[in-house]
């Protein structure tokens, strides 16, 4: 696999560390009412199959954080941005 | 020189000049430069080359190819011995040395081939059905009885003293397969200004058309080979690979290629690897890998003298050989004919044409008069006569009579399959094609185009225009249009389009569908009965296809064998999966260089080069080596360690923490950050202070610790563990960037940019004044315990200072840029020399944390919580921070998870062991007795007794209770009490004086 690094450009896929799902939001509230939010946020994933966000590292090289838009079933990459860029769904 | 019987007189693409000499099984033999071994072992007469796997049936040479199922053979010999070698594809080298295997006394006489008798026994699924009871026999007895009887060749047993290398390319158009259509595409592409790459895994170019004699703009093909070859040599944008396979697909256009750089020389030159494996990313792909031939199923059909027809006509053709001397062709398709022609072009006598199809065939017809052979359509071969190689054969027609011919050589096809291998690698399913009675590729991987043989069309004005076409296209594709001629005059020969005859009803003797795998018809018949009808399910019940050769000549055959006997149409059987590599690989050429120590980089701290001079002993510890201990001559290593730890404890010692993981952290709200990437608060730390700091993951167990200095207001100095330091930056990183990047902070890993040395006992400093520039005030009033800032040291270099202590001891830890590090350590033993200093390494670095009682690495596990660790109190409730709220579940927080205590031998005298389980004293050492484990032990030199840390329910409530530390994998069994962590001055008076 190879993904295109917006600052570094295609790179081979032993570049980059993969960390997982993009699209979950760390939770603001502390109280105890925000538990399931952050058992979400911490241990439940979608596995689709089909398009899925997901953040990679570019740890040998430029060290970015990248929201990479995966076809989880054919590994094609339609897109991959900086964090903030793409809206999360 | 009178040898070689069955070389000709003339012809072939061998250079009869250079004569060649190589043993078999011994005996010494001469070939010619250009032939492959098994080239030189028919010139040489030789027909039986190696038994089979399982019946140790005499096998000869089946193809001329990568494909070859029968000859393998060991080549080389010693630590450079590879087993299952193709003949058909080793290169004759002087002095090449290879044998036969699988066979017990010799190849000719081999007493295992009583395996046939018991043939009934080894049919499908016998490892399943026989062995199975009782379940002790299979270890002792059936297994190597097993193994003696089948197998393959014997891997080398020394360790290879030849090197790999691993490489990289990058083109617009890779042509995969140097054949008419490969050749083709590469020439199109490359005219058009295209990066391109040829791989082709002969070590010649040409394909097809050095087995044939085919002409290409009125002139002999080859001479077209030579002109494309020198044209494409001669051109900057081409890189030829001879020697190579591709053998798979990835994602990305990534192919993976094995070039065989010096398998053709008894020993690479110096400097040289043997193989290199090339990752190739490529814009576009042009697959021109030809096709296969198949046999065709008969009785006795594995009998030395077999050979496929195409295969005839490379020996004859490219090869100057002759594989027999009286010749019939058995075969489905005109293009199998030609061979009659070509080997009575040779002289060879071809004594019948027998055509399976009922009709008669006019070109096949018109072959058979140029051989002068008889032509016999409608009828098949029914028997093979001869046993170490074929004596003759008796031929029946659909009416049933026979007929006997003598003869020495059978040529066989049964049609081609496209070789659709690398089509099918990320998940393309290739598709039945009626017209062709084949498989051809389906759906492609992205980016690739395929060409000529391989995609399912025949004949040679089809190969060079389906070639040429793909070149240009693809290079279209990447941006190159440029107008280029097209495609030279050919003759053009009909494509083969058989009907095919993939068995031959009630011929005598074994039927053979994997000559490898010794699967026969009966084995899919007997897989078929018991419901094993899908060609997955066949491959695994009778392992057809699942050997060295992963079926290229069988899996088609397997699969309407199948067909047949289940009453099913062949093109609705389906095919197993292909995948990657498409020949065998060596496993050291995917090694590479990374073998024994050069596995990975190791990274040397500043002053490893001192350290050495002192005699250090090493461990690698995450990617770096550091210091063990470093003992003196003759000194026991535990001696040396407790000698390091007294020194600490009483004067003073030098250790190297250059490998602690450095962040530096700046910005206006670098404050802010840390306080939400640690579980403490940071932002109220005073400049020129440092403090412990624990991280969590965002589970709420602990991440990390270290400590982290305030240089100035926006200005912070992280350190982390050795081992983790990598994982923390990009912890750290993906706060910044994804969590809040709206915080002004930014941060640099440093690890690398500064050596820093821990000096720490009673004469600290003592040493450190003599280091540190006089303008600086150490005193503890000055420079308390905690304190940090920046320094001059040895007159004038630029230093940071930090007032750290993990031993206990009043003690620093001094930072100059790395290169002055091996300096700095210099200067610090020479200043100490007067106070008793001793260097000390990640051993007693270690006895020192222990008997202080502080958590790491065994107790940092990913397990472990802040409460677990006696940190609880840090858990900031002012924040948050990662972590914090998933730390404050009930279950971590609970009073009942093991947490950290000290613990000591009721007898002193005893050790404990790190790994032990603690029960109740009085309990059975039983599961359900568990209360924790030993964490960490240490011999301590301070108390002269052995002590540990562990994890135990309810920790802190139990100090001074009496524990079995019992550890039943190395037998011990201790009785322990249980205390506080930190055995040596609890109070901290030492590191604050």
């Amino acid at each position: 696999m190879r993904i295109k690094c917006p600052y570094c450009g295609e790179r081979a896929l032993e570049e980059f560390t993969y960390r997982g799902d993009a699209t979950v939001t760390r939770p603001q509230s502390l109280e105890p009412s925000a538990t399931d939010a952050w058992v979400e946020y911490v241990y439940f994933r979608e596995n689709p199959a089909g398009l899925h966000k997901e953040h990679w590292h570019h740890s040998a090289g430029c060290h970015a954080w990248l929201v990479v838009t995966r076809n989880i079933t054919t590994h094609e990459i339609v897109a991959v941005e900086f964090e903030g860029e793409g809206a999360k769904t | 020189m009178s040898s070689q019987p069955n070389r000709l007189a003339k012809g072939g693409m061998i250079d009869r000049s250079k004569l060649v000499r190589f043993t078999f099984d011994g005996e010494p033999l001469t070939g010619f430069q250009g032939d492959t071994l098994a080239s030189a072992l028919l010139a040489n007469g030789m027909s039986l080359v190696g038994r089979s796997f399982k019946y140790h049936r005499p096998r000869g040479i089946l193809t001329a190819g990568s494909e070859e199922p029968n000859a393998l053979v060991e080549l080389r010999s010693g630590a450079r011995r590879e087993p299952n070698t193709r003949a058909t594809t080793i290169e004759l080298y002087d002095g090449l040395a290879a044998a036969s295997q699988n066979c017990w006394p010799s190849l000719r006489l081999d007493l295992l081939a009583a395996n046939q008798i018991f043939s009934p026994i080894f049919g499908a699924g016998f490892y399943y059905k026989t062995f199975m009871w009782p379940a002790a026999f299979w270890e002792k007895l059936y297994e190597p009885a097993i193994r003696r009887a089948a197998g393959l060749g014997r891997a080398a047993e020394a360790p290879d003293p030849d090197h790999y290398e691993k490489t990289n390319a990058f083109c617009d158009v890779l042509v995969i397969g140097g054949g008419p259509a490969g050749l083709s595409a590469a020439l199109a592409a490359t005219r058009s200004g295209a990066r391109v790459i040829l791989c082709e895994e002969d070590f010649r170019l040409g394909g097809r058309l050095l087995a044939e004699r085919y002409e290409i703009d009125g002139r002999p093909a080859t001479d077209w080979v030579e002109a494309a070859e020198a044209e494409l040599e001669s051109l900057a944008n081409c890189r030829i690979l001879r020697r190579t396979t591709v053998q798979g697909v990835y994602d990305g256009g990534t192919y993976a290629a094995i070039e065989r750089v010096n398998d053709h020389v008894a020993k690479p030159p110096a400097h040289e690897p043997r193989q290199r494996l090339w990752r190739i990313v490529a814009k576009r792909a042009v697959l021109a890998a030809g096709a296969i031939e198949r046999p065709i199923v008969f009785g006795n059909n594995d009998r030395p003298g077999v050979m496929l027809a195409g295969a005839v006509r490379a020996y004859v053709n490219r090869y100057g050989v002759t594989p027999g001397r009286r010749a019939v062709i058995f075969a489905d398709n005109d293009d199998a004919f030609r061979t009659a022609e070509d080997l009575a072009q040779a002289g060879v006598t071809v004594a019948a044409l027998i055509d399976a199809r009922k009709s008669a065939s006019p070109r096949a017809q018109a072959a058979a008069e140029t051989a002068q052979a008889r032509y016999l359509s409608g009828a098949t071969i029914q028997q093979v006569r001869g046993g170490h190689g074929v004596r003759g054969i008796v031929v029946g027609d659909a009416s049933g009579n026979t007929e006997r011919f003598a003869c020495d050589l059978v040529a066989v096809s049964g049609g081609w399959n496209p070789t659709v291998n690398l089509t099918t690698h990320l998940n393309g399913k290739p598709q039945w094609s009626d017209a062709l009675s084949a498989l051809v590729p389906g759906t492609l991987p992205p980016r690739m185009s395929v060409a000529g043989a391989a995609s399912g069309s025949f004949g040679l004005g089809a190969f060079l225009a389906e070639g040429h076409d793909a070149g240009l296209a693809a290079a279209a594709e990447c941006g190159f249009t440029a107008k280029v001629r097209g495609t030279p005059a050919v003759a053009d020969d009909a494509g083969a389009t058989p009907s095919p005859l993939w068995q031959v009803a009630n011929s005598r003797g074994k039927a053979f569908v994997d000559f490898q795998n010794d699967v026969t018809v009966s084995d899919v018949k007997l897989a078929a009965r018991e419901g094993f009808r899908i060609p997955e399910h066949l491959k695994r019940y009778t392992t057809l296809g699942m050997a060295t050769d992963q079926g290229k000549t069988s899996n088609a055959n397997g699969a309407a064998v199948l067909a047949n006997v289940t009453g099913r149409y062949v093109g609705a059987v389906g095919t197993t999966t292909f995948r990657p590599p498409y020949t065998p690989i060596a496993i050291s050429a995917f090694a590479g260089h990374h073998r024994g120590q050069d596995f990975r980089p190791a990274r040397l701290a500043p002053s490893h080069a001192w350290a050495e001079e002192q005699g250090a002993v090493f461990v690698e510890t995450g990617p770096w080596l550091r210091a063990l201990y470093y003992p003196k001559r003759g000194e026991e290593p535990q001696d040396a360690v407790n000698r390091e730890v007294a020194n600490v404890r009483k004067a003073v010692g030098v250790c190297d923490v250059s490998t602690l993981g450095k962040i530096d952290v700046q910005g206006r709200d670098a404050g802010t950050f840390l306080d939400r990437v640690y579980a403490n608060t940071f932002s109220a730390l005073p400049v020129g202070k440092a403090r412990y700091g624990l991280m969590l993951r965002e589970d709420g167990f602990v991440l990390d610790d270290g400590t982290t200095a305030r240089l100035a207001e926006d200005h912070y100095f992280m350190t982390t563990t050795t081992a983790n330091a990598v994982k923390v930056m990009q912890h750290l990183e993906f706060a910044q960037q994804c969590l809040w990047p709206e915080l002004d902070v930014e941060l640099v890993s440093v690890t690398e940019q500064w050596a820093q040395y821990a000096v720490a006992g009673p004469r600290a400093r003592d040493v450190l004044q003599a280091v540190v520039d006089p303008a600086y005030d150490l005193s503890n009033a000055a420079f308390p315990y905690l304190a940090c800032g920046d320094v001059t040291v040895c007159g004038g270099t630029p230093g940071r200072l930090y007032r750290l202590s993990f031993s206990g001891e009043l003690a620093y830890e001094v930072a100059v840029p790395a290169r002055y590090g091996d300096s700095l350590v210099r200067a610090i033993m020479q200043a100490g020399a007067a106070y008793g200093i001793a260097p000390y390494g990640t051993e007693a670095l270690g006895v020192l944390r222990i008997e202080k009682g502080h958590p790491a690495g065994g107790e940092l596990n990913g397990q472990t919580t802040a409460h677990d660790l006696g940190f609880g109190k840090m858990l900031s409730a002012k924040k948050d921070f990662i972590g914090r709220f998933m730390a404050g579940r009930p279950a971590l927080t609970d009073p009942e998870r093991p947490s950290l205590v000290g613990l000591r031998p009721l007898d002193r005298g005893e050790r404990i062991r790190a790994g032990a389980h603690l029960i109740p004293k009085d309990a059975e050492a039983v599961a359900g007795n568990d209360l924790g484990y030993v964490t960490s032990i240490a011999f301590s030199p301070s108390l002269n007794h052995w002590l540990g840390l562990g994890l135990l329910v309810r920790g802190p409530e139990r100090h001074g209770e009496i524990l079995r530390a019992y550890d039943p994998v190395r037998g011990g069994d201790v009785l322990v009490e249980v205390r506080p962590p930190c055995f040596i001055d609890p109070e901290g008076e030492r590191l604050r004086v």
